[in-house]
């Protein structure tokens, strides 16, 4: 049984679509093309800013606006005596420096990102090139003009067939959502890949990925049903690799893409 | 009438007080000498070391459980541990009562039968323990009557099998400084080896051997040579102007530390084998400290990396093979080394079947160390071919390019099984899987991290998540885009693969074969599954709903094949319906 599936599977494989990657169960897919975005750290702008923001309103009570307020320590010089690598540096901000007065601070995901992004770029980052963002104009942006809720909630309100809002300010940094917004395949994250499923007797269904082994998937269709199908029932499974969401560069200006980041930074949950 | 049932009564006692002082006067048979342990293969029923016997196949010649019948497999019974983590340990089964540890670092005594528990026997481990990649334990190892535990905080531990009561604990290492036992000892004749774990904190690793009745140290042999001894000069010296300590892992990039010999790693965390003939042991070690930062120790850093074979006697080294030479990626060679009989080039050969955590298929010739067949059996781009002795070309990636297979390698600790019947080895592996690996310099300090690395997982999507190291959840977010599993099935006298059964997540799971051809397997998605061992063909499956991270056995009680697996913190036991 297990035989034929993996044929037909394997036939159907060479007769998609380029923009699709379809295949068998536990087939690993061809190594993607290596990004130069691999080929060094990169600090995205709109994380550096973000933690330029939150570095202004936490650090400078002891650290001082330019990095020196503490007596032997020059945070602007990039060089640190307790951290080598951005991990070591997320590690004291999260956890202090024992014997200090380096308190630990509880800081989200998306902080901490811009925390690091900024101390690596502090020397050279210009507040006068960046114009941040208002959130309070982005709320009216994502649930109007930019017709977010059509796909995606947030805090109950919208609609379930993309992934759910309500703590992406946590979840992503806030350069991964300023591309998510301009670029948003290369922002897609691999489980929220659509999926298109043909089942043995024909029924079609689309819907996004929520979880997968070997021998079932697990999805949320476009009615918003949650669906879990055994993989020996399925005829044609396809996974997409490209994301249904529009880029918002043509259709938002510069300043409306920065509240709206502004904006999705403020949903921290409940 | 009370007279006579007095005098009965009295009959009765003084009948009670003879047979337990005949009972006291004549202790009972030895459960487990050592011919029982070399001829382990012809006593299927029982499970009597870690990897089942000293060859360390994980096979058993048991046969009730076919590719016909395997269908009607069905739960026997449950053992569930009280502590969660994960639970990667081998049961031994001795005459139909099956022995495992379990966190912290209990041992159980329980009917293989049932599950019922006859005893546990609590180790109490000092807040202070220095445990690096989990408080894990992987089993005992059973002489005579007498148990044999290694602990967290390094100690050996014996314990009456009868009883779960300790007879001696002697220590081994020293805690403190990131030294660990989690692995299952090996008995060799009146001898019980053991490895020490800690590669990531800067530890010197040794494998040691006691004596089984006092406890007493019998030789130790040091996966780092020291000053004067064969290998010292792979831990090549430091250029003067590149000795200064480091105050940043950015700044000082030269950093080269002159001791690094001293904390170089070489840990020994899965049981070695034993070959009777040869009176060799066989034991894969760890990595080279700092794991990731290679250029503070210049050179090929034996005897990380490698195996060697050891004089089960005296622990004199009679031959090494080093499977990556100065790592840059902690390729562990912490594998079970699988010893097998096959024929190579039309000639018998007494091999050793190794699939490393860096990518590659290898089989040396176990007398001597030669290399016979080196080949990937994932994708691997950190060497590009072999010298005739086996030494690789290592073509090391650009900075922030990635290397295959990533950290946690194309397969890790988890024991493969050979089978005889077949000719296959069986590896469970990870597919697809790359790191993009970097270095920093690191200062020793004792008991403190000294992994010198800052790495990323390879993922096509910035901020996407890679595969967890260790534990997961029920939820596989990181899909195919960062790697897949996959059970590898290769003919080991040629390396070629034969099939392959491929799960859409990775697997820590072991493998178990048997003579009924039938493979027994797991993986992260929690699936236990029952394989043609012949062709790889999906024969059973049960979801027992968490990751399955030990080696299966088999044995048998009263007539019935069971085959035991931990998913979870459950111990779940099958037969046949």
């Amino acid at each position: 049984m297990r035989r034929h599936l993996l044929a037909a599977w394997t036939v159907l494989w060479a007769a998609a679509p380029s923009a699709a990657q379809t295949a068998p169960p536990g087939t690993p897919a061809a190594p993607p093309a290596i990004s130069t975005e691999f080929a060094r750290v990169e600090y995205a702008p709109a994380d550096i800013a973000y933690g330029a923001r939150i570095y202004d309103a936490q650090c400078t009570t002891c650290h001082g606006s330019n990095g020196d307020g503490v007596g032997g320590v020059d945070l602007r010089s990039g060089r640190f005596r307790n951290a080598a690598s951005d991990q070591d540096l997320v590690r004291i901000v999260t956890n202090g420096i024992t014997g200090t007065g380096m308190l630990g601070f509880k800081f989200d995901g998306a902080e901490v990102s811009g925390i690091v992004a900024y101390l690596r770029n502090m020397n050279t980052f210009d507040r006068g090139s960046v114009k941040p963002g208002d959130a309070a104009r982005g709320r009216p942006i994502v649930e109007g003009k930019g017709g977010c809720l059509r796909c995606h909630r947030i805090s109950g309100a919208g609609s379930r067939v993309a992934p759910d809002l309500t703590d992406v300010g946590s979840a992503r940094s806030a350069g991964s959502i300023q591309r998510s917004l301009t670029d948003p395949v290369s922002q897609m994250m691999p489980i929220n890949r659509p999926v298109h499923v043909v089942t043995r007797d024909g029924k079609v269904i689309n819907g996004r990925r929520l979880n997968e082994d070997t021998y079932t998937v697990q999805l949320i269709d476009e009615q918003e049903r949650l669906v879990s199908l055994a993989k020996t029932e399925i005829r044609e499974f396809t996974i997409l690799s490209t994301s249904p969401m529009p880029s918002f560069s043509n259709t938002l200006t510069a300043d409306e893409l920065a509240d709206v980041v502004a904006y999705l930074l403020t949903l921290k949950g409940r | 009438m009370f007279r006579h049932e007095d005098t009965k009564t009295r009959s009765r006692v003084s009948l009670g007080v003879a047979l337990f002082v005949l009972a006291c006067a004549a202790p009972g048979a030895q459960q487990i000498s050592n011919d029982r342990l070399r001829d382990a293969s012809r006593e299927p029923q029982n499970w009597l070391s870690y990897s089942g016997g000293y060859f360390s196949q994980r096979y058993s010649a048991l046969t009730q459980i076919t590719p016909a019948n395997a269908k009607n497999l069905e739960l026997k019974w449950m053992y569930q541990a009280a502590v969660a983590g994960g639970w990667q340990t081998t049961p031994l089964v001795v005459d139909g009562v099956m022995y495992l540890t379990q966190r912290p670092n209990d041992v159980v005594a329980l009917d293989a039968k049932t599950g019922r528990v006859f005893w546990i026997y609590r180790y109490n481990i000092p807040g202070s323990t220095i445990v690096c990649c989990g408080a894990n334990n992987r089993g005992l190892a059973i002489l005579g009557d007498t148990l044999f535990l290694g602990t967290l905080d390094a100690h050996l531990v014996a314990i009456d099998a009868k009883s779960g009561k300790p007879i001696w604990n002697t220590q081994v290492a020293t805690a403190t400084s990131g030294y660990s036992l989690t692995l299952a000892p090996l008995v060799v004749k009146d001898k019980v080896i053991i490895g020490v774990g800690g590669g990531e904190y800067g530890i010197r690793g040794f494998i040691a051997a006691f004596d089984a009745k006092s406890g007493k140290e019998a030789w130790r042999f040091y996966t780092i040579p020291g000053p004067g001894e064969a290998g010292f000069d792979s831990w090549r010296p430091c250029p003067p102007q590149n000795q200064a300590a480091a105050t940043s892992g950015r700044d000082n990039a030269r950093f080269c530390d002159p001791d690094a010999w001293k904390h170089g790693g070489g840990s020994v965390w899965v049981t070695g084998s034993y070959d009777p003939a040869l009176n060799l042991t066989y034991w894969g070690v760890g990595n080279a400290g700092p794991d990731w930062n290679a250029e503070q120790r210049p050179g090929d850093n034996l005897y990380t990396d490698s195996v060697v074979a050891l004089d089960a006697d005296t622990g004199r080294l009679r031959w090494h093979y080093q499977f990556t030479p100065h790592d840059r990626y902690d390729y562990d060679s912490v594998q079970i080394p699988v010893l097998a009989d096959i024929t190579w080039r039309g000639t018998p050969v007494k091999a050793m079947v190794w699939a490393n955590r860096n990518g590659n298929f290898y089989v040396l010739e176990r007398e001597t160390g030669r290399f016979l067949i080196g080949k990937p059996f994932v994708k691997v781009n950190w060497m590009d071919k072999f010298d005739e002795h086996g030494r690789p070309n290592q073509t090391v990636q650009p900075p922030g390019m990635p290397t295959w297979p990533g950290n946690q390698g194309g397969t890790n600790w988890y024991s493969p099984s050979f089978s005889p019947r077949t000719g296959l080895f069986y590896i469970p592996s990870w597919e697809g899987y790359a790191t993009i690996f970097g270095g920093v310099d690191v200062q020793y300090q004792e008991g403190r991290n000294f992994g010198g690395g800052a790495n990323r997982s390879y993922v096509p999507v910035p901020g996407a998540p890679g595969v967890p190291g260790l534990r997961r959840g029920p939820i596989n977010n990181w899909t195919e885009a960062a790697a897949t599993g996959a059970v590898i099935a290769i003919d080991a006298a040629t390396g070629d693969q034969k099939w392959k059964f491929p799960m859409t997540d990775v697997t820590d799971s072991g493998i178990l074969t048997t003579a009924g051809d039938v493979l027994f397997t797991g993986g992260r998605e929690g699936y236990f599954q029952a394989l043609d061992a012949r062709t790889g063909t999906l024969l059973w499956k049960s979801n027992l709903g968490a990751q399955i991270s030990n080696g299966p056995i088999t044995y048998q009680v009263d007539g019935v094949q069971y085959v035991a697996t931990i998913s979870g913190l459950s111990l779940c036991v099958f037969g046949l319906r």
